[in-house]
């Protein structure tokens, strides 16, 4: 185990990971009469103890439910879990919302020149399923006279930019009036006081109501389990973030939740070659985001449907 | 049945299960194919819980498909039963009193397999228990999917449990108190609009879906339900007509083709209201109907199923209003069977695929239920069929002896 796993508050001396090796290799051995007899300590405990993992992270309660000690316990058992079946040391944060911030995004159609830099770099950053070719954002190739992706090109795939042609960004609108958290059954899917729409995806039931509910397409479904190599897997993660997601589960953009809740800039920011992508916080009345919604013409999709995004598109 | 002295709740079950074990050699045939069809459907299932729904012809565009479609229109087959309670409590028509517990067999029939196909759609079934109120968080009254779980179940619950107690009074011998009963009954009348409606809401609620966002959908869901459930229990009641010594008056079946006749007709106004609001000046948000009856970019996978929906549909109607045989079931059966099939067509596939194309970014994809999703359907409809039938036969066999 990681260091940073070492004292993990609710971690049980048998959940060790050398007794595991050691049942791997007893069941390796073919010594079917040693689990049976339960008379080899090690690996029967550890065999119990992963099972008392898993055991916990099933009946475990949504994540905003859980007091401070149960999300520390939960988040060091899904990061124990990471190592055992993946073999991956990652570290998954629950910072919550930082106060007197409300997110908020722009988007420079002028600007955006359709490198696409940001959707690579929100695949990589999310963890996103490289099979199915998961995206969060969407870049739409716009012809003049329209400023509605659905009669734009959302699958270009030429030499950009092209001459008398502009692109449109699209993602989770982070809608203030959410239509899928209203729509969600069991409540795995709610607007964080820092205006991030997250999902807690253990919670989630997979029914994908919410998915119906988005006038956006701004939600995502795990089809299949989601396959990311690992030497690509992003180690920083967030409970609410990019950590790995189970099959069965829907998922969508957090705004970098991992990120900015720890005051970095979403990936996707970050990425831009041409600074087309404005982030900040809406309620500092300093902030670029700001700037851009007083002093540029700014608008938002779908404003008919009382949706009230934060994330508006605006001209230079 | 229940040839010992004693009879209690155990020897109800245990007479009921074993009345269906027994029968002739075309039962065991019957019943062989259904346990077939169920274990194929549990082989397909095996697939999906282990790869995930990407086994399904569903994807982030069109992201309910055969399933949902499937449980949207059971849903209209469960309500239907009560076209036969109305008539025979609010009326009195004493006819209709043999086969309401037939039709609320059907009921069952049919709720057991909606609440089937909402499981077996669960991206997390076992997760499933998130909703159970007190462990589970129940978002409730806000999400209109936690109304339709709390409005199915408890349908389930009326049209299983009023029969079961009139049953087990009958198989005791003794005459079942209506005072008792007669509420739970005329909440189940209002109840059977309910689930309709609701599930109806489940789509109508959602402005991001032009199709269904729709005030006329809960209505045309009503009509073509009061259609489809009553051709199908008529399918039925000819089975059990023929098929057994239970007798049903001719006077039902006159009756029940007046109210599929009634029904149909109302539904096809409101498809042509539909379609002239759609057609006649076509906006964005038509672009659905368009897709569907048209085709769009290149797609147009529900265009022939669309149209011949609307053809079976309108032929069956004209056969069942005109009745040009003068009542006679060789022509009115096979009418009812394509009313039937018309708008399974219509309102599952047809109303619930189409909901999602062109996506709220305009991109069209074509869907086709994969074998998995085909094999899973075919054996919940066996599951349905089993259920129905076995809860039939009991009863049956119980009224018999009680009237004897």
């Amino acid at each position: 185990m990681s260091a940073t796993d070492q004292g993990q508050p609710g971690q049980h001396p048998l959940d060790d990971q050398t007794s595991r090796r050691a049942f791997l290799k007893g069941v390796a051995a073919g010594s079917a009469a040693f689990m049976a007899l339960g008379c080899v300590p090690g690996a029967a405990s550890a065999a119990g103890g992963e099972l008392r993992l898993r055991w916990q992270e099933f009946f475990k309660k949504n994540y905003r439910l859980m007091t401070e000690e149960e999300r520390r316990e939960t988040v060091a058992r899904l990061e124990r879990l990471a190592a055992v079946d993946e073999g991956l040391q990652v570290s998954i944060g629950c910072e919550p919302p930082l106060p007197r911030v409300l997110f908020g995004y722009a988007f420079n159609i002028t600007r955006c020149e359709g490198f696409m830099e940001c959707v690579t770099a929100c695949i990589k950053e999310n963890n996103l399923d490289r099979r199915s070719h998961t995206q969060y954002i969407r870049i739409f190739e716009m012809e003049p006279g329209h400023l509605d992706p659905s009669a734009g090109d959302g699958r270009f795939f030429h030499e950009v930019p092209v001459e008398n042609k502009f692109y449109m960004g699209t993602q989770c609108f982070h809608c203030e009036n959410a239509p899928c958290t209203k729509a969600c059954p069991t409540r795995a899917t709610w607007k964080e006081p820092d205006g991030i729409v997250v999902v807690d995806y253990d919670w989630c039931i997979g029914c994908r109501y919410c998915q119906a509910a988005c006038p956006y397409f701004g939600r995502r479904f795990n089809w299949a389990k989601p396959e990311v190599p690992q030497q690509e897997v992003t180690a920083q993660q967030h409970y609410l973030g990019n950590r790995l997601r189970p099959k069965g589960k829907m998922e969508k953009c957090t705004f970098c939740i991992q990120r900015t809740r720890k005051g970095r800039l979403p990936a996707c920011v970050e990425a831009c070659p041409t600074g087309a992508r404005v982030f900040g916080n809406l309620l500092d009345p300093d902030s670029e985001i700001r700037y851009v919604l007083t002093h540029k013409k700014v608008f938002r999709l779908k404003e008919e449907l009382g949706t009230e995004p934060k994330f508006w598109y605006f001209i230079d | 049945m229940g040839t010992g002295s004693k009879k209690n709740l155990t020897t109800f079950i245990v007479d009921v299960v074993r009345c269906n074990l027994r029968g002739g050699l075309a039962y065991g045939l019957f019943c062989l194919a259904l346990l077939a069809c169920m274990g194929l459907g549990i082989y397909a299932y095996s697939f999906q819980a282990r790869f995930g729904l990407a086994v399904t012809g569903m994807n982030d565009i069109v992201s309910w498909g055969f399933y949902i479609s499937n449980f949207t229109f059971l849903v209209g087959v469960a309500a239907a039963a009560v076209m036969l309670i109305l008539p025979a409590y609010v009326f009195h028509d004493a006819n209709f009193h043999r086969v309401v517990i037939i039709g609320e067999g059907v009921a069952v029939g049919a709720l057991v397999m909606c609440l089937t196909f909402i499981a077996v759609d669960l991206g997390g079934p076992l997760q499933a228990w998130h909703l159970i109120p007190g462990i589970g968080i129940f978002n409730f009254p806000s999400s209109i999917l936690a109304w339709d779980v709390l409005v199915l179940n408890g349908y389930l619950l009326l049209n299983g449990l009023v029969p079961a107690y009139i049953l087990y009074c009958h198989y005791r011998g003794r005459e079942a108190k209506e005072k008792f009963y007669r509420p739970f009954v005329f909440l189940s009348i209002f109840w059977a609009f309910s689930i309709h409606m609701v599930t109806a809401f489940l789509y109508q609620g959602l402005p991001a879906r032009p199709f269904w966002n729709n005030p006329l959908l809960g209505p045309r869901f009503l009509a073509s339900a009061f259609a489809a459930g009553p051709a199908v229990i008529t399918l039925i009641l000819a089975v059990i007509d023929n098929f057994t010594r239970y007798a049903i008056d001719r006077s039902v079946f006159n009756r029940l083709r007046l109210i599929i006749v009634v029904s149909a007709l109302i539904n096809l106004i409101m498809l042509f209201s539909e379609i002239f609001k759609e057609f006649y000046f076509p906006t964005h948000h038509s672009s659905s109907a368009v897709y569907l009856f048209f085709g769009m970019d290149g797609h147009d996978a529900l265009v022939p199923w669309i149209w011949t929906s609307i053809g079976l549909n309108l032929l069956a109607t004209f056969v069942l209003a005109l009745n040009p045989g003068k009542n006679n079931p060789r022509v009115l059966l096979p009418a009812c069977a394509v009313l039937f099939v018309a708008i399974w067509m219509e309102k599952g596939i047809g109303l619930i695929v189409p909901g999602f194309l062109p996506s709220p970014l305009g991109e069209v994809v074509d869907y086709l239920p994969s074998w998995v999703e085909l094999s899973v359907t075919l054996g919940i409809f066996a599951l349905g069929v089993t259920v129905i039938s076995w809860l039939i036969r009991a009863a049956l066999i119980i009224e018999e002896q009680y009237h004897r």
